[in-house]
């Protein structure tokens, strides 16, 4: 079966999760029999396009318009409607993450495509088209089978892995057909440059309700600023709106892997644990010794975040500074 | 027989519930330490209708009936008793006194502000030497013709400053004893009303409670409520009612013991497991469950005899008396539970434990409750 | 103006998910029954909007696709505050049945903005909101954490990759809504209540629609 994968970039460089789905795209399309193509939308150098080939990316349909620019969901559907018929695509994924979840569901009713989505990992069977997905929060895990000719995945990222298969790379510059307008416009822009983006990061500051509110961040900003980590925080922090929902990690938030990551105030309940599991080295900072996440870290300490913190980000400056 | 709840009393529960959990449990420790009166949070509950939920919608109240009053007595007093104590009192007092035996001008101009929740209400019966013994009131009421003088004190008043309305209890006959005794409907800014200082509570500490002194304070005589003498036999009346609020109360701190209990004990690790897989905790579990389920069961029946308008008072009795001693055993195991940790505010069974006491002793004794219950036996 | 708030009616997720017949089956003996999390805090937004806006946003409508089971939860939601509910009496089968089946009811009622959490608490799909914009062949924002109208002109913001977006959008559209749009749910006040049973719950029988997605049991 033909596989597309939708790729998405962050300022003109791939997002880590692009090389997963390429990885994932790659492995579908060799089980199945069929070739991939790797879409690309927005502003990426050819150069960068030319990194996909490392993951298996055959083939990758570039389009680069101006209409296209910020994630308007029409047009986005429109151009991965277009791209998937000429390609006569029969799976096409998505991650599931903030622009899959937007433009998926539109896709899956232009192609009339079963969406199958928060899916773990690579399918249980093709024929019939079989994956396991996410469900209840990530309290339990369901099977579906999708019945329709073309189907659609969004995958749960980091839940498969990125794969090296280098292969040489055909880029075709694609001119999809586009309205001259769409219902929505973007009116302002609230970004922090320079911010390492989370889902990307190798190193991460997590903060918990144990800092009591959101004017006690400030130090956790600091100490992602000396680390070039991303910041990031538990369910509660998120829910209370003392940080962006963008922030939350957890099985019903974004599922991270970084090399390393920092739990301040964070207990480690299950479902915080669910979305951090594949760091490879977990620092927990928590007042309470009987607290959960003490067992899933590698280094723990016990203390107040408020006393352990500021010690903590003078050493980290000190060992910069030397 | 059948034991199934409707959809407004579950949604009424789930309402009590999801305020609590969300808004009471902020600051009800801080309160407690601090002895602070929950305003905004009475405020809030009264633009929800908890202040006069059970008042007919024709007096500006929510309708609901008895059993609804059980539900949401529960989840308020799992988190905060302070709170149930204010709604009990509105309730099942002043407004329930007012709507049953007030006049029709009486439930104009007082029953619909308290039944709205704008105003709240306070119901002065105990005094220093009328405690238990209620039918030897020592503050008078003197008839003046076009109206009453009422001379003397009373104690243990809850909402005694934060109230507008008081419901007085006061003895116009002495030589007929308690058959001379009348309820007055008095606005708390008459002149001649003057307040203790704030008590020292154990427990409920941020439920106002005061003792309210008056002296030479003229009451219109249409405030009187019934026939003249008809006091007693009101005051008897609204505490029977006023038991299943109490008896809802104890039940709900129970349960909010055990449902911390429980919690805990699924949490707290000793000797390599958790606690609850000790049969010595997990017991305690079990007797605890056993005396919150039989409290609700009885609360539930009094106030199901009550919508229904047959006699619930011995019911209400049992409901008061087992339902506050099985609050203060459940309190109890609770902090035991909890070991250390139950000892210290911050994981709440201690302070359920103290509010456990109260329920033991105001709005009739367990030992009056024992009165009540062995006199209907033995008739 | 009239507000269109599709909601689902799932198991509470506070109580314990349990499953029977060798795990292949979500057990919902003894389970309580609510509005989607998400869904709940789109209706509480609609609702500050409505009181908000002078009278030019005449109604509030909630729809669900469900069974009469689900009736109780569709009349908290007017217990909270909705005008009247429509229930599309079919079983919620896949996200593009249930799509289909609310796009229906957009189409009969002529909505202008509709509603839809991010995602149920239960498949966590999050797809019904972008089919049925799909379906419906209107404009849709994803990711919506505030949506506010200023003399008729209606912004939301989404968050993005490290910040976050304001836009404006042509109605009619659908705003699929994730936490934040509003702080807490509302709690449903004593009249409201009692009103609950008295507004009105219109059922509709389902229209034709693929069901492409088979759940295992």
């Amino acid at each position: 079966m033909s596989v597309l994968v939708y790729t998405e970039n962050w300022e003109g460089k791939f997002k880590k999760l692009s090389f997963e789905l390429v990885s994932y795209g790659y492995e579908l399309a060799q089980k199945t029999g069929g070739s991939l193509t790797v879409l690309s939308i927005g502003n990426v150098a050819e150069e960068e396009l030319k990194k996909l080939g490392q993951y298996g990316a055959t083939k990758v349909v570039a389009v680069n318009d101006d209409k296209v620019k910020s994630l308007e969901n029409q047009a986005y559907t429109s151009v991965i409607e277009q791209v998937a018929k000429k390609e006569a695509s029969k799976i096409v994924i998505f991650a599931n993450n903030f622009a899959g979840k937007a433009v998926a569901p539109r896709v899956s009713v232009k192609l009339k495509a079963g969406l199958a989505s928060s899916v773990v990992g690579l399918p249980i069977s093709y024929e019939p088209f079989k994956v396991s997905k996410r469900v209840f929060n990530g309290n339990a895990f369901s099977n579906i089978t999708v019945k329709s000719d073309v189907k659609i995945v969004t995958l749960l990222q980091n839940s498969y892995g990125i794969f090296e298969n280098p292969v040489e790379t055909a880029i075709e510059n694609y001119n999809a057909e586009l309205e001259d307008s769409y219902g929505t416009k973007v009116t302002s822009v609230d970004k922090i440059t320079g911010k390492v983006i989370l889902t990307d990061a190798e190193i991460v500051v997590s903060a918990g309700r144990g800092m009591k509110g959101p004017e006690n961040w400030t130090t956790i900003e600091e100490l992602a600023d000396v680390l070039g980590a991303a910041t990031a925080c538990s369910r509660p922090v998120s829910d209370e709106g003392w940080r962006p929902h963008s922030e939350h990690v957890g099985q019903t938030g974004k599922i991270i892997a970084p090399d390393l990551y920092f739990a301040i105030g964070i207990s480690g309940a299950i479902q915080h644990l669910g979305g951090i599991s594949g760091s490879k080295c977990i620092v927990a900072i928590n007042r309470d010794p009987e607290a959960p996440i003490f067992e899933a870290a590698d280094y723990g300490i016990v203390g107040y975040a408020f006393k352990v913190l500021p010690e903590l980000l003078g050493a980290v400056k000190e060992l910069k500074n030397s | 027989m059948h034991f199934e709840f409707t959809e407004e009393q579950l949604m009424i529960k789930q309402a009590a519930r999801d305020y609590a959990q969300r808004e009471l449990i902020k600051d009800v420790i801080e309160r407690d330490e601090k002895a602070i009166f929950p305003e905004h949070h009475i405020k809030a509950l009264a633009e929800l209708g908890f202040m006069g939920m059970l008042v007919d919608p024709k007096y500006d109240g929510g309708g609901m009936d008895t059993i609804s009053y059980v539900l949401a007595m529960e989840e308020i007093s799992k988190i905060d008793s302070s709170v149930a104590v204010v709604m009990s009192v509105n309730n099942s007092l002043v407004c329930y006194g007012l709507e049953k035996y007030g006049t029709e001008d009486q439930k104009e101009k007082y029953l619909k502000p308290l039944a709205r929740g704008e105003v709240i209400g306070a119901f002065l019966l105990s005094e220093p030497e009328a405690g238990s013994d209620a039918t030897s009131q020592r503050t008078t009421a003197e008839d003046k013709g076009d109206h009453y003088l009422l001379n003397g004190t009373k104690n243990w008043i809850t909402n005694a400053n934060s109230a507008s309305t008081y419901i007085v209890i006061a003895q116009t006959h002495p030589d007929k004893k308690h058959k001379g005794i009348n309820a007055f409907i008095v606005d708390k800014d008459t002149p001649g009303i003057s307040l203790g200082p704030h008590e020292k509570k154990m427990g409920m500490r941020s439920s106002d409670t005061h003792s309210v002194m008056f002296t030479d304070v003229k009451v219109p005589k249409e405030n009187r409520i019934g026939e003249d003498g008809f006091g007693f036999k009101f005051a008897m009346k609204v505490l029977e009612g006023g038991r299943i609020g109490i008896a809802s109360q104890a039940m709900g701190i129970a349960s909010g013991a055990l449902e911390r209990a429980v919690q805990y004990s699924k949490e707290r690790k000793a000797f390599g497991t958790e606690i609850s897989n000790h049969q010595a905790i997990a017991f305690k579990l079990a007797d605890m469950a056993v005396r919150v389920d039989a409290s609700r069961y009885f609360c539930l029946y009094a106030a199901w005899l009550k919508d229904n308008h047959q006699p619930y008072g011995t019911a209400s009795a049992k409901a008061k008396l087992y339902a506050a001693d099985s609050a203060m055993f459940v309190t109890t195991e609770a902090v035991q539970i909890h070991g250390g940790y139950g000892y210290v505010s911050e994981y709440h069974v201690e302070r359920l434990m103290r509010e456990a006491k109260l329920t033991q002793i105001y709005e009739g004794t367990s030992e009056i409750q024992k009165i009540v219950i062995s006199r209907d036996l033995l008739k | 103006m009239k507000i269109l708030v599709c909601m689902s009616n799932v198991p509470d997720t506070t109580t314990k998910i349990r499953f029977k017949e060798d795990n292949t089956k979500f057990d919902d003996a003894g389970v309580q029954w609510i509005i989607n999390p998400w869904d709940e805090l789109a209706l509480t937004r609609a609702l500050e909007l409505k009181e908000a806006s002078g009278g030019s946003i005449s109604s509030i409508t909630v729809a669900c696709v469900g069974e009469a089971t689900t009736e109780p939860t569709i009349r908290k939601a007017l217990a909270i505050g909705a005008d009247d509910a429509i229930r599309v009496n079919a079983v919620a089968q896949d996200s593009y049945f249930v799509a289909a089946q609310l796009a229906e009811v957009v189409k009969q009622g002529s909505y202008d903005i509709v509603l839809c959490g991010i995602e149920s608490s239960d498949y966590n799909n999050s797809a019904v909101g972008g089919m049925l914009a799909e379906f419906i062949d209107v404009p849709s924002v994803s990711s919506v954490s505030a949506l506010n109208i200023d003399n008729g002109t209606v912004s939301v913001n989404r968050e993005i990759d490290g910040g976050k977006e304001t836009l404006e959008v042509k109605l009619p559209f659908v705003a699929v809504v994730q936490k934040g749009i509003a702080i807490d749910p509302r709690i449903p006040n004593m009249r409201g209540i009692m009103m609950a049973r008295k507004k009105p719950l219109t059922v509709v029988e389902p229209v034709d629609a693929d069901v492409l997605v088979e759940y295992e049991e």
